[in-house]
């Protein structure tokens, strides 16, 4: 800690700081553009600055930007000094000299940081008269509007989209006061991350154009704390809502987790909540086999009726909060609960429960990912999988070439000095992959093969780390290049990660990650062990257990159950057609909990509807095993209701009890606690719903909130109170105080003079570090620290080659193969159509002309008509489709399968074998 | 008794006095245009809503009685998709028209707005949208805002240069 004396006070602050981050830690007011706490410091926009002093007797002191001045102990600053303030004001004049002056029909109005930096400034009059500079716009794809006329030239955009994001297709053009924020020529922007420009940018050049159908400001959004659904990472989120729609998300800040940003599945896959496919009314079967939608008693009463006449079992879900799994499970018994993931997958989930609980080596947190610096990925493409881990790894791979920077005596914050000496250097990042990935730019080296020679090539190398751990036999020579240099790489660092995870269906692979691991962690390294996770909830599910759907067929056919309940869960993504309607036709009544429609819900003779995530609370399990709690946004329209819910009402209506027990939503969560000893640290991941701030509810609207005598003045004048949430501290209103909530309730980010997000910096012990009262959410599991070898000894045959077959792989999709985002309207138009992929030695030999031909796939008993992709990175005898997206979904991939080209007519992507 | 004929005939006297009352409402009264009474939304010489739902009005009111939604149409033009104001609440204070960056929202000189059912005091958008331009004339605010619309491209608003031409080497 060193002392710095502002307006001759003086302070303590953390050394190795810049000038500007200590200001603002300390709480001070200094206006900034091109600084953010993520993307760092670069100096353009001359707007930070402060007086600095070379002692008590300088009078005159200098003018330095703030934000690339480290600071010093004993130095002298003013923020106030009249020079200060009045080169600021000028500077902010300058930047707003070609300004539209447009804010009512700007998105970014209301929550702008140039807004909010004018006024700090004080610059309150135009006073040039000269013509304004105006751009022509792009069209950048169904996520980001462009509208250039409003840039201020802080270079941020850039600054993250490409430096820190690694994106190609977007820079800077253009010279002197005509400079050019975009892409080379219209067109969709390629990067997984583009919506976080919206937030990074400090003006409205770029906003949210799903927001803008249905524009909304900030000060009118009813907002609360989120966790992303899309995929297993557990990103923080907050949602807002307007008359009763959800509008937009936004990223929740947690140093731990995401961060600043989220993944553009994340940010625009909200959607499917407003999507026509919701489910809104209980429907029951009526005798002309139509669904009609029915009065809650009634469908309550059918289905207690079933659950009790019946031997019901009950089917939850991974993208199901940990409570709705668990009173599921409650309600039909351990016994009969299975969590509703197909064998394989299950299997997946299990194994890397069972890696992450067994092992010595400790899993990551994404920011702990960032910190790594030597990683290899094995067979998951992460940045189709798990976007955002994709983002962290690629803050990896600066963390050797930053070595010598500081080497150097440079602050690594000095980002554009920093990336001038570190030039194109990155550090280690190896990928072992089925073919090519969307982080391949990063990787030092590349190996591309089957999923079970990378498992192989996981086992070898844990092999060469650790002589002790199992050795692989027969390994060819091409494995043994790429495995030697990464082990001795591996080996040389300070903190190695090892990345995999379950998309390519293999629990061998998951072992031999950690194998790789465990062997590091032996050799005395700091290594890491991380897996992506498909689901929000995958890992959650695999804690509270319950056999996988194979079983739950068997038990249907063995005659024991009759009766089948299914919570947030399509089962026809996941078990083959034949499974699925076997386990229809076996059932006497199904039951489906859902907030979509979906291939169950249409099949089953009563749907209930479900709340989806953004009307209701729970708590998410993600890839590390930590346990987030989310919040409802908005109240769920009249006939839904959250599933767990559902499941306390049908607790009654099956006569198993006078009142639901579970009548809120701290009963379930302590029930939950007190059965399993894992999740006995959940209840005290928020406050309960009894906590109040100074004897209020904490307001999940601003203070500004607009339209309240308005809003329902249409259906009645006579103003209803607000919904009552009994579920939780937060309130469907404006009430509360002016205090900082707990960091679990943080609503919205808001602080005097500042009503953009960067408001943040208010909310954290320092600007960039954890929020005030530590971040939200726990991780549930620990390493175990073991005396012996724990490796694994999967014998792993190589891949052989079937003649004349193909093993199908499943490629993911950011967009397309995660069903909720892919309801999204946004999203889907961004998914790909069905389409397999080959290389073009294999299609040759297999007599395919070239790309786009129309080729027949049998694959597990179904023919299925595809158009052919060439694919040359594609490794030999395999063959890519895209994971669950039709007709693909519910299958259990890897599987062997043949190609044939296809007889000229007939129906593309049919199902029919 | 003094007190009382003195009473008597001061009343007396006010029978020749000038009078006051207003024979409403045989008789009206002048309001100057700035008279704030029942509000309006305007619309531009070209026939166009003025309003472009910014939300300000309604961020402004101080008895939260305006709620709109925006929407956009195929050019980018943003306008309320609905505009609603309950002046069962509205206390006629004129922050709205205050508020306003488009003089869409005007407050003008009729206050005969009685109804039997308070419902019938809440006006939407068809009520409250008027054919002319109201008290300020001359403004169109999608002039000078950087956004194009149909009929306005880049360049073409109120003191704008043309368009940047990025690839260009000329200075
Ligand atoms: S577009 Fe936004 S982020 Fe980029 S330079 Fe302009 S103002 Fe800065
Ligand atoms: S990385 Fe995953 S959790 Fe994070 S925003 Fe993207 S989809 Fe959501
Ligand atoms: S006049 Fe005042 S009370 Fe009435 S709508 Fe306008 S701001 Fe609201
Ligand atoms: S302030 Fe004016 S332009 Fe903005 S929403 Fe209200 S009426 Fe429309
Ligand atoms: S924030 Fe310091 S120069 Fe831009």
């Amino acid at each position: 800690m060193l002392t710095i004396y502002i307006h001759n006070e003086p302070y303590r602050v953390k050394a190795g700081i810049n000038l500007l981050e200590a200001c603002l830690s300390l709480g001070f007011n200094v206006p900034y553009f091109c600084w953010h706490p993520a993307i760092k410091s670069v100096g353009a926009c001359r707007q930070c600055a402060v007086k600095v002093f070379k002692g008590p007797e300088d009078t005159r002191g200098t003018l330095l930007m703030s934000c690339v001045v480290p600071v010093a102990d004993g130095m002298r600053i003013s923020i106030d000094d009249p020079e200060a303030v009045h080169f600021r004001a000028r500077v902010i004049e300058w930047l707003m000299l070609n300004h539209p002056h447009d804010c009512p029909v700007c998105d970014e109005g209301g929550e702008c940081h140039l807004q909010d930096m004018t006024v700090m400034t004080g610059h309150v009059q135009r006073r040039t008269r000269f013509p304004k500079r105006t751009h022509v716009n792009q069209d950048l794809g169904p996520f980001v509007a462009h509208e250039m006329n409003r840039c201020i030239q802080c270079y941020r955009c850039q600054r993250f989209y490409c430096d820190y994001a690694g994106g190609r297709d977007f820079g800077v053009f253009g010279w002197h006061d005509g400079v050019y924020f975009g892409r080379a020529q219209s067109g969709t922007l390629q990067s997984e991350f583009a919506g976080n420009l919206v937030e990074v940018c400090p003006t409205g050049v770029f906003t949210d154009k799903s927001l803008a159908q249905h524009y909304t400001r900030k000060w009118d959004l009813t907002t609360g704390p989120s966790i992303c659904v899309h995929c297993g990472l557990g990103c923080n989120t907050i949602p807002g809502a307007r008359y009763g729609q959800l509008r937009r998300v936004y990223s929740r800040f947690n140093s731990q987790v995401n961060g600043y940003f989220l993944c553009d599945r994340g940010r625009y896959g909200y959607e499917f909540v407003n999507s026509d496919r919701r489910i809104l009314q209980p429907r029951l079967r009526q005798e002309d086999g139509s669904l009609a939608p029915v009065a809650k008693a009634q469908a309550l009463a059918f289905v207690g009726q079933a659950l009790q006449r019946g031997k019901a079992i009950g089917i939850g879900s991974p993208r199901a909060s940990l409570e709705t799994n668990f009173a599921l499970r409650k309600l039909v018994g351990a016994e009969h609960y299975f969590q509703g993931e197909s064998a394989q997958k299950s299997a997946i989930s299990e194994a890397i429960l069972d890696c992450l609980q067994r092992g010595p080596t400790p899993t990551v947190s994404l920011h702990e990912v960032e910190t790594c610096d030597a990683v290899l990925l094995l067979g998951e493409d992460v940045l189709n999988t798990a976007p955002m881990l994709g983002l962290a790894i690629r803050q990896a791979s600066r963390n050797q070439p930053l070595e010598e920077v500081a080497r150097l005596n440079v602050p690594f914050w000095l980002d554009l000095v920093a990336r001038l000496i570190t030039q194109d250097q990155i550090g280690p990042i190896f990928i072992a992959a089925t073919g090519a990935t969307r982080l391949d730019g990063l990787a030092r080296q590349i190996y591309r093969a089957a999923p079970d020679d990378l498992a192989r090539i996981g086992l070898a190398i844990a092999h060469l780390v650790d002589p002790t751990a199992p050795e692989v036999s027969r390994l060819p020579d091409d494995a043994f290049s790429f495995a030697h240099p990464v082990a001795e790489v591996l080996k040389a660092a300070k903190r190695p990660l090892i990345v995999s995870g379950p998309s390519l269906g293999s629990v061998e692979l998951i072992h031999a990650a950690a194998n790789a691991a465990w062997a590091l962690t032996r050799a005395g390294k700091d290594a890491r062990l991380c897996y992506a996770a498909e689901s929000c909830n995958s890992l959650g599910a695999a804690m509270l257990g319950g056999g996988d759907l194979t079983a739950a067929l068997e038990l249907l056919r063995s005659g024991q159950a009759d009766t089948v309940l299914i919570v947030e869960n399509d089962l026809r993504r996941h078990m083959p057609e034949n499974d699925f309607e076997e386990l229809l036709s076996l059932a006497r009544c199904v039951i489906a909990v859902d907030h979509l429609e979906q291939a169950t819900t249409q099949r089953a003779h009563c749907v209930l509807p479900a709340a989806t995530f953004a009307e209701a609370e729970g708590t998410l399990i993600n890839n590390e095993g930590r346990a987030q709690r989310f919040y409802k946004v908005l109240p769920p329209p009249a006939a839904v209701q959250e599933s767990w819910r559902w499941m306390g009402e049908l607790w009654v209506a099956s006569g198993r009890g006078e009142a639901s027990p579970w009548p809120n939503f701290d009963a379930i969560v302590a029930a939950l606690a007190s059965e399993f000893a894992i999740f006995k640290d959940v209840p005290a991941l928020a406050p309960p719903a009894s906590f109040r701030q100074v004897g209020q509810k904490i307001g999940r609207q601003p203070h500004r909130y607009s339209g309240r005598t308005a809003e329902t003045a249409d259906q009645t004048v006579f103003e209803p109170p607000p919904p009552e949430d009994a579920d939780s501290a937060l309130a469907f209103s404006m009430e509360g105080t002016p205090l900082e909530p707990p960091s679990a309730l943080i609503p919205r980010y808001w602080a005097p003079g500042w009503n953009s997000l960067a408001a943040l910096n208010k909310f954290q012990i320092e600007v960039g570090g954890p929020l005030h009262d530590g971040d939200p959410g726990q991780r549930l599991i620990a390493p175990k620290p073991y005396p012996q070898s724990p490796y694994f000894k999967d014998f792993v045959s190589p891949f052989a080659r079937r003649p004349q077959q193909f093993l199908v792989v499943p490629h993911h999709h950011i967009y397309g193969s995660e069903p909720l985002s892919a309801a999204s309207a946004p999203v889907a138009s961004l998914c790909p159509k069905p389409y397999i992929a080959l290389n073009g030695a294999d299609a040759a030999a297999a007599g395919i002309a070239g790309a786009d031909q129309e080729v027949v796939l049998s694959l597990a008993g179904a023919s299925l008509r595809l158009s052919v992709i060439l694919d040359s990175t594609l490794a030999a005898s395999l063959a890519a489709v895209p994971a669950g997206i039709a007709p693909f979904e519910g299958l259990d991939l890897p599987a062997w399968g043949t190609i044939a080209a296809a007889p000229a007519g007939g129906q593309r992507g049919g199902g029919g074998s | 008794m003094f007190t009382a004929i003195r009473t008597l005939f001061q009343v007396f006297l006010h029978g020749f006095r000038r009078r006051y009352t207003v024979q409403y409402p045989e008789q009206r009264r002048y309001l100057p245009p700035r008279w704030r009474g029942r509000i309006i939304l305007s619309r531009d010489k070209k026939g166009n809503e003025r309003c472009v739902a910014c939300y300000l009005c309604a961020a402004a009111c101080p008895v939260g009685c305006i709620a709109l939604g925006a929407t956009q149409d195929e050019h980018g033009r943003r306008y309320p998709e609905f505009f609603r104001i309950n002046f069962s609440r509205c206390i006629f204070c004129g922050y709205c028209e205050e508020a306003c960056p488009t003089y869409a929202i005007q407050l003008t000189p009729d206050y005969e707005m009685s109804e039997y059912q308070r419902p019938g005091m809440v006006y939407e958008k068809e009520d409250l949208l008027i054919d002319g331009e109201g008290k300020y004339k001359d403004y169109d605010f999608y002039q000078v805002a950087a956004v194009s619309i149909k009929d306005k491209g880049k360049g073409q608003g109120l003191n704008e240069r043309p368009p940047v031409d990025v690839r260009g080497l000329l200075p």
